[in-house]
């Protein structure tokens, strides 16, 4: 199932963010494994507050980094792990 | 190269337990080591491990709910940051349990069950009704609000209800199902003949798995774990030895993998006696195996030595006598008749007597380390 501009995601239950100050990473942490993020990847999940949908969060982004037509990668982020299941729509 | 620093601590409260489940991954000898960490010593170890760059922490056993203090343990680990798991066999989970664990910060928990047949569940875990108390745990976990994960090892004696198993994690809302196959160290080594499956079961199981996976995706995590003596090479030990993962064992003995006591001769440190960074970087059970310079041949020259790292150390051990050998599941092994002649062995003893993971059973074993 392909997520939509218009999905509002959150973090699954089950899934934890951190900064991992020892290496100096941000990390997803969920039962039995470890992410470690890039720094896009975490900009995207930080925003992911289950209010905000895709194209608001593509627009924050958009501005925080002065780029555009970021949209396209915020929904692959988001599809692989919604495909992990540790962000929902 | 840097010495990297572990992301995953597997804490095993206690080697105490109220099932005697014949593939148990505690020591054959685990009822000689009676000392266990005190509370405070549990929580200096996740105070530490944190420090040491653990994020992970796993918390089992034995049974780790009969120890008192397994919600001031997970508290503590959670204070400290710590992503926290706990694996239990659900016959000591209660409701009040579940939500004084829930508050303390767990994060996952993870229930075992024998097998989809109630009969068969209760005859595998040793006897006493267990199953009916553990699928009420599993209920009880998701009204807590916790992720479920359930955890079947499968065998000959049950792999063949997979479909069934398969059925009733749905019917639990597992969020995850975990169908790993026997790994044969320790106690599952003794019980081998017995639990050892074939390979037209392996092969039927792993249809039904990967239909319901296909069928499941997005609802229902299914982790598979095949048995590594049907595979062509061995599974990569720990991801690398002192790579990722350490143990802490009940008496507080630091083990670079939960099975590792079965290596003979092999000294390990303890908690008692020193740090846990002290321990990952400098003792002797972690230095010894770390890295991929120590690999024999044929490894030693393989395209696959920084994939699989040699295979499976306790493996090496048990099945050849000698650790530094290279894991001999690898067809490439020169011991890997060992495997064949296991496999034609299999299921011919004509009976399904199993030896029991219990402290009578455990004492007729030598003590293997320290």
């Amino acid at each position: 199932m392909e997520i939509q501009d218009t999905a509002k995601p959150r973090l699954a239950g089950k899934a934890r963010l951190k900064w991992d100050a020892t290496r100096e990473k941000n990390l997803l942490l969920f039962p039995e494994g470890v992410l470690i993020l890039n720094p896009t990847a975490h900009a995207v999940l930080a925003l992911c507050d289950g209010e905000r949908d895709i194209t608001g969060i593509s627009k924050i982004l958009g501005e925080q980094y002065q780029t555009e037509g970021i949209q396209k990668d915020v929904k692959e982020i988001l599809q692989r792990l919604v495909e992990k299941r540790l962000v929902e729509v | 190269m840097e010495t990297p620093r572990p992301f995953s601590l597997l804490c095993e409260l206690t080697y105490r337990c109220p099932l005697q489940c014949p593939y148990c991954s505690n020591p054959l000898d685990f009822a000689r080591h009676t000392t266990e960490l005190t509370t405070e010593e549990w929580k200096r170890v996740l105070t530490e491990a944190a420090m040491l760059g653990v994020v992970q922490s796993h918390f089992s056993g034995g049974e780790p709910l009969v120890r008192k203090d397994v919600v001031e343990i997970i508290g503590h680990a959670h204070e400290q940051g710590l992503y926290t798991n706990l694996s239990t066999g659900g016959t000591l989970l209660n409701e009040k349990l579940a939500e004084q664990l829930r508050a303390a910060g767990l994060d996952s928990l993870q229930v075992s069950i024998q097998d989809s047949d109630a009969v068969n569940s209760d005859r595998l875990a040793g006897g006493a009704p267990s199953f009916e108390k553990k699928i009420h745990a599993a209920r009880i976990a998701k009204e807590a609000g916790f992720p479920l994960t359930l955890n079947f090892v499968l065998h000959r004696q049950n792999i063949e209800h997979i479909g069934a198993i398969i059925a009733l994690a749905e019917e639990l809302g597992a969020e995850r199902l975990e169908l790993a196959n026997t790994q044969f160290n320790g106690w599952a080594l003794k019980n081998r003949m017995v639990l050892l499956p074939s390979r037209t079961q392996i092969e039927a199981a792993a249809e039904i798995v990967h239909a319901a996976q296909k069928r499941l995706k997005g609802r229902m995590e299914i982790l598979h774990v095949l048995p590594d003596y049907f595979e062509q090479f061995p599974k990569p030990c720990l991801y690398g030895w002192g790579r990722v993962f350490m143990t802490v064992a009940a008496d507080g003995f630091v083990l670079p993998c939960q099975t590792a006591r079965e290596i003979r001769g092999m000294k390990f440190a303890n908690v008692r006696e020193g740090s846990l960074e002290e321990i990952w970087f400098r003792s002797e059970a972690f230095c010894k195996f770390r890295g991929t310079d120590w690999l024999p041949e044929p490894c030693q020259s393989c395209p696959r030595k920084e994939t699989d790292f040699g295979g499976c150390r306790c493996q090496a051990f048990l099945l050849t006598g000698d650790a530094t050998a290279t894991d001999p599941v690898c067809s490439l092994s020169p011991r890997h008749e060992v495997i064949a002649r296991a496999l034609a062995e299999a299921g011919s003893a004509g009976s399904e007597q199993m030896i029991y993971r219990n402290p009578g059973e455990s004492l007729k074993n030598l003590a293997a380390n320290i």
